[in-house]
């Protein structure tokens, strides 16, 4: 059984390496978050991952709600409190940040 | 005769224009750039005009004419519509098509504040400013001259925002503003962002965590606004979280340029797919972006724009004799952040390196300090209008290297 402990985790608490992402990496992700994942969360999760593999990159928030599937407003109930970053989290990316 | 195409005549296309010309053969190549107007913004100095430093469109405006080089044809049109299948972009002035062999679309960034309910109806430029643009920073300087204190909020919309510091200055120049005219104890400054602090890099974050709280600037965090109730004057999250304002100054959400969309080319905010080091586009051969028009995460800035001007070129010059392109691009920016008082900060990173202490751009001497408050860095950035018409977007040599150096930073 993995942990949390057991993966290579950056200074900020997100998976450092997005290639060692797994499914398994979002639920224990998850439940440090306190969120029971649904199909619409892996909806969510899913999508970002794709477009991960497409272009190596984390899609902004709004390229997410325009085209995962999932609107706005039920993303914010999704993901409560700061979606971007918990998004990122359980996908495998690393936090959005600033320049500075 | 080959044809380059520039769309856009602002910092980036006035630079690469500049600097194809002193490099290309003029028996052989033919530059054209076309942009709607004839009125290029010394953008760094919006920031300065609410408060006074600058006065007006004056200090800030200059002919876009009188930077290109002879040679260099400029037109003034609206563009209708990128073709890149048939390698030509149609534009308004005469319906003409102007074919390409190879095109450089520098279109840049725009505030889109008709994105977000409420922020720019009935109050828009009364309770609600904003000072990315020109007009808007005017506005504003006419507002502060008569306000007489409340709850001042500043808002960051959505990322990614061009000029991502000049928030935080914006805050640092309200509070000595307020100071100055003996006001500070009656105004509330609240700054209110998506992302989770002020200072979301490790060393910055260590280095500056305090500045907010000793200038006594209050931070909302992770609020992603959804709209703006502008008769109740508050801000409302897509979470439904709520901010009251007396003012509010928004950076409303930023998006490339409308014609990106009507061509079919950009992402969800018109800003085009662009290959990470070497600024060709994604999806077309003959094609690349510069400045804010990319879909990069390098800053949308002005330095950014600079060096990607200098490594496009010499990438360029190589391509155009059939050799690859190096993979050079490492999202350098380099940005003075004003603080107030007559001082400032100045950070140096790129796509990889978070800003770091240290001296530049000659390491151990500087004059500039790399993420401390100094008077020089003030002056720095004050000198750097004069630099920015006279040798940037000439393309001629500045002090500084495109690509970063860690030389002279401290780990």
């Amino acid at each position: 059984m993995t942990t949390l402990a057991d993966l290579n985790l950056d200074a900020d608490g997100y998976l450092a390496d997005p290639n060692d992402w797994t499914p398994e990496v979002a639920e224990l992700f998850a439940q440090d978050l306190g969120l029971e994942l649904t199909d619409r969360h892996w909806q969510v999760i899913n999508y970002v991952r794709d477009e991960f593999a497409k272009n190596g990159e984390m899609p902004s928030l709004r390229r997410i709600t325009k085209q995962s599937g999932v609107p706005t407003k039920e993303l914010y109930k999704l993901f409560p409190k700061g979606p971007a970053g918990k998004i990122a989290k359980l996908a495998g990316m690393s936090k959005p940040k600033g320049c500075i | 005769m080959k044809r380059i195409l520039i769309l856009g005549g602002g910092t980036a296309g006035t630079l690469v224009a500049n600097k194809l010309h002193q490099e290309l053969d003029p028996d052989e190549w033919r530059i054209t750039v076309v942009d709607r107007d004839d009125r290029h913004f010394y953008q760094p100095g919006f920031l300065f005009i609410p408060f006074g430093i600058y006065k007006g469109k004056q200090d800030v405006m200059r002919s876009r004419r009188r930077y290109m080089p002879r040679g260099v044809e400029l037109i003034l049109s609206e563009i209708e519509v990128i073709e890149p299948d048939k390698n030509q972009v149609r534009i308004k002035k005469n319906n003409r098509t102007l074919p390409y062999d190879y095109l450089i679309i520098t279109t840049g960034s725009h505030t889109a504040p008709e994105e977000t309910p409420g922020l720019a109806e009935h109050e828009w430029r009364k309770s609600i400013f904003d000072f990315y643009t020109v007009d808007g920073a005017i506005a504003l300087s006419k507002k502060l001259r008569t306000w007489q204190g409340g709850r001042l909020v500043l808002n960051i919309t959505e990322m990614p925002i061009k000029c991502p510091v000049a928030p935080l200055e914006f805050m640092f120049l309200a509070d000595w503003f307020f100071h100055e005219h003996n006001l500070r104890d009656k105004v509330e400054l609240v700054m209110v962002t998506p992302l989770d602090g002020a200072f979301t890099k490790p060393r910055a974050a260590s280095i500056l965590g305090n500045i907010l709280e000793e200038k006594n600037i209050k931070l909302v965090t992770e609020f992603n606004t959804g709209e703006v109730d502008p008769d109740g004057r508050k801000l409302i999250s897509y979470d439904e979280r709520t901010v009251d304002y007396d003012l509010l100054i928004s950076i409303p959400t930023i998006m490339g340029s409308e014609v990106i969309e009507r061509s079919g080319i950009g992402d969800e905010l018109n800003f085009v797919p662009t290959e990470k080091y070497t600024l060709k586009a994604k999806h077309f051969d003959n094609v690349f972006v510069l400045g804010d028009a990319t879909d990069l995460p390098s800053s949308k800035a002005g330095s950014v724009a600079h060096f990607e001007g200098e490594v496009f070129l010499e990438n360029f010059l190589r391509y155009i004799d059939g050799l690859d392109l190096l993979p050079t691009w490492d999202g350098h920016a380099n940005c003075y952040i004003e603080s107030g008082f007559g001082k400032g900060f100045l950070i140096d990173f790129n796509y990889d390196v978070e800003p770091l202490p240290g001296k530049y751009p000659l390491p151990g001497i500087g004059p500039f300090s790399l993420l401390q408050e100094s008077r020089m860095n003030h002056w720095g950035k004050m000198i750097f209008r004069w630099m920015y018409w006279n040798i940037l977007l000439k393309g001629k040599p500045m002090p500084v290297t495109a690509e970063m150096s860690m030389a002279g930073k401290w780990l």
